[in-house]
């Protein structure tokens, strides 16, 4: 051990002699500044995260990839779980507000609960991004998916299947979450908008699971009594959608009803893509959103912008999975990304 | 004569069925029921009738638990912790690569100990039961959120075919779900009324400190009711995950334990303890399921369904008190 550390000393040292009598930088190369002020300037900042709730496949995987920037970079990382109460969402953010962090990142409950106190942070010198979850108050940036697109893609693809004279017949079911949710709300009227150009179609049910799969199941199963020849299906997202799909395989119906649902890209929707449950998945892979988030965080952090200067978004791509391309670069799983 | 008294008995009875809050739930479900048949032209259709029952068993299930609790003149608020974290740290542990089988032994072990614990915290800390429970299943849920699993959605682990059967499968026709039901109800019922714990459990609601003068044994009674109810949670959740596909924890933050209390109070078990039946719990899931299945044909909006079931539920409470009026005893314990 000791002769190899000398060993090596005694290396180094005639290198530099050998580099010095030479007097030539070209064989170790150019420092580059930049590097080292992007490897610097960002430490000793601080980022918080404000989830809906952590334990679940979205915010889980962000939180994973954004920690692993923070450590990479030298910036603290921290997370403030209100674990799906808007309320304790809006006092954790009263209290950053006081703290002031250098930048928060926040997923919303709905377009209008925490609007006002984004503008207050803003105000007080904290740069903000939403994530994937947009409020009514623009913000430093927003990096996620564009809801009603994912609802155009749905309606889309559940009409070519159900409109008239291509399916059994036109019926479609649509099983949302929560009314209020900006997911909710803007995927509808993408799914609405393109509807309404198929005058055929008829949605026969519009029904709230509170995302529990037992409560999917029990509409999918009580909308199948009642229109037994179902054509299609469109799920607002696929934590919930399992449920919408037991009920439907259990019918007998998986040939029949063409069920879209949406979701992060998680193995565990994969894995319902792969056994015929989910015929259409619309993935806003997650992986792809931790990505571009981190790079919307060490930009904001580096620039000596004050907060809410200049305001952008970036609607991420969607992969559309079906069977033909259930595969590990559209899937992944959380310890993938730790 | 004859005829006249007979008439006179038959109006004593409708009188009484009025006068009962059970009684006017029951026609306040036939009410329903017949509006929809009439209505919903495949209302009536034995496929959605069986679909009715089923999507209101495991309510009902977690219903037969919640009774034995409050004719005993207790509540169990944790019910949903207790299953949605006992059956979720099951799969977890499958999937970590252990038989399915010892995780569901390992599942149903982590139900019944936090059932005695909550109850030992109730019978020997005297804390009252709504408190308890309420707290308690905080705790469950934390612990499990922090130590058991990440993710709160849960999918059964691959290869345990057999265990789709219970919540997919179905015996003769029906489903098993609707069939554990009704064998659940069966033993919940010759519990209650043939054996010396069901006439415990009534002595207790009525009066628990006659119930303990006269040398019953009050406390290790209470802890054995919440280790069943905990225990039934359990159950129901496996039932829950197999028809699904998948359990949620998220559940836990969700109305299902209010609803559960909407069957109980509805079918007319009062919150003050010592009185209903398994008929009771029957009659709400029968109830609060044709409005569920009713509403969900009729393509009913979320909010408004809200709104119904909460005003029903408001009816139900106003009815009871009505019905069972506050009296000496309660006025010393307090309600629940």
């Amino acid at each position: 051990m000791k002769g190899g550390l000398f060993g090596r000393i005694a290396l180094t040292a005639a290198a530099l002699a050998a580099g010095l009598s030479f007097a030539s930088a070209q064989n170790k190369g150019l420092e580059n500044p930049r590097s080292t002020a992007f490897q610097e300037s960002l430490k000793g900042k601080k980022v918080v995260f404000v989830p809906l709730s952590m334990g679940f496949d979205l915010t889980e995987g962000w939180a994973a990839q954004m920690r692993k920037q923070a450590d990479r970079l030298g910036y603290s990382f921290e997370i403030r779980d209100p674990a799906w109460s808007t309320d304790a969402g809006t006092k954790a953010i009263q209290s950053l507000i006081s703290e002031k962090p250098d930048l928060m990142v926040v997923h919303n409950p709905d377009i209008q609960s925490y609007a006002r106190l984004l503008k207050q942070a803003q105000a007080a010198g904290i740069k903000i991004v939403q994530i994937n979850l947009e409020s009514n108050t623009t913000t430093d940036s927003y990096v996620g998916a564009d809801w009603s697109e994912i609802g155009r893609k749905a309606a889309e693809a559940v009409a070519e299947k159900c409109d008239a004279g291509k399916g059994v017949s036109t019926k479609v079911a649509i099983d949302t979450g929560v009314p209020t949710a900006a997911s909710d709300v803007f995927q509808l009227d993408g799914i609405y908008k393109v509807l309404d150009q198929h005058p055929d179609i008829q949605v026969v049910s519009q029904q709230a699971t509170e995302y529990n799969p037992e409560k999917a199941r029990s509409i999918m199963s009580t909308v199948l009594q009642q229109h037994p020849d179902l054509c299609g299906a469109i799920g607002i997202w696929d934590n919930q959608d399992t449920g919408t799909a037991s009920a439907i395989k259990e019918a007998g119906k998986s040939d029949q009803v063409f069920l879209v649902t949406s979701g992060g890209g998680n193995q565990v929707g994969c894995e319902n893509v792969k056994n015929g449950l989910f015929n259409l998945y619309i993935s806003y892979n997650v992986p792809l959103q931790g990505d571009l988030l981190n790079q919307e965080i060490a930009r904001l952090l580096m620039s000596d912008g004050t907060a809410g200067e200049v305001q952008t978004l970036y609607f991420n791509p969607l992969t559309l999975i079906t069977k033909d391309n259930v595969n590990q670069r559209n899937c992944w799983t959380l310890d993938d990304l730790k | 004569m004859s005829t006249s008294a007979e008439t006179d008995s038959g109006r004593q009875r409708i009188r009484a069925v009025l006068r009962s809050q059970e009684g006017i739930v029951l026609l306040l479900a036939a009410a329903a029921f017949v509006l929809f048949s009439v209505l919903l032209p495949s209302f009536l259709s034995p496929g959605n009738l069986l679909a009715l029952v089923r999507s209101v068993s495991i309510l009902g299930i977690l219903a037969l638990g919640m009774a034995l609790v409050v004719i005993a003149r207790g509540i169990d608020v944790s019910m949903i912790a207790v299953m949605v974290v006992s059956v979720s740290w099951a799969f977890v542990i499958t999937r970590a690569g252990y038989p399915f089988e010892l995780a569901l032994l390992i599942g149903a072990g982590f139900a019944l100990l936090a059932g005695i614990a909550i109850g030992a915290l109730i019978a020997f800390g005297e804390v009252p039961p709504i408190f308890a429970t309420l707290a308690a299943g905080s705790v469950i849920y934390g612990t499990g959120r922090t130590f058991f699993f990440t993710l709160e959605m849960q999918n059964v682990p691959p290869d345990t075919d057999w265990f789709r059967l219970i919540g997919q499968g179905s015996l003769f026709g029906i489903p098993v779900t609707i069939v554990a039901f009704a064998i659940l109800c069966v033993v919940v019922q010759l519990v209650l009324s043939r054996t010396r714990f069901g006439w415990t459990i009534y002595a207790m609601g009525n009066n628990p400190n006659a119930a303990r003068i006269t040398g019953l044994p009050v406390r290790p009674m209470i802890v054995a009711q919440y280790a069943i109810s905990a225990l039934i949670a359990y159950g129901a959740g496996l039932i829950l995950a197999s028809s699904a596909s998948a359990i949620n924890a998220r559940l836990f933050n969700s109305t299902m334990i209010y609803d559960i209390l909407l069957v109980v109070v509805l079918g007319g078990i009062g919150l003050n303890g010592g009185h209903g039946s398994v008929r009771n719990v029957v009659l709400g899931t029968v109830f609060v399921g044709i409005l569920l299945n009713g509403m969900t044909i009729l393509n009913i909006d979320y909010t408004i369904q809200n709104l119904v079931k909460g005003v029903v539920l408001l009816l139900a409470i106003v009815i009871d008190s009505i019905v069972n009026p506050r009296d000496e005893q309660t006025s010393q314990q307090g309600d629940l």
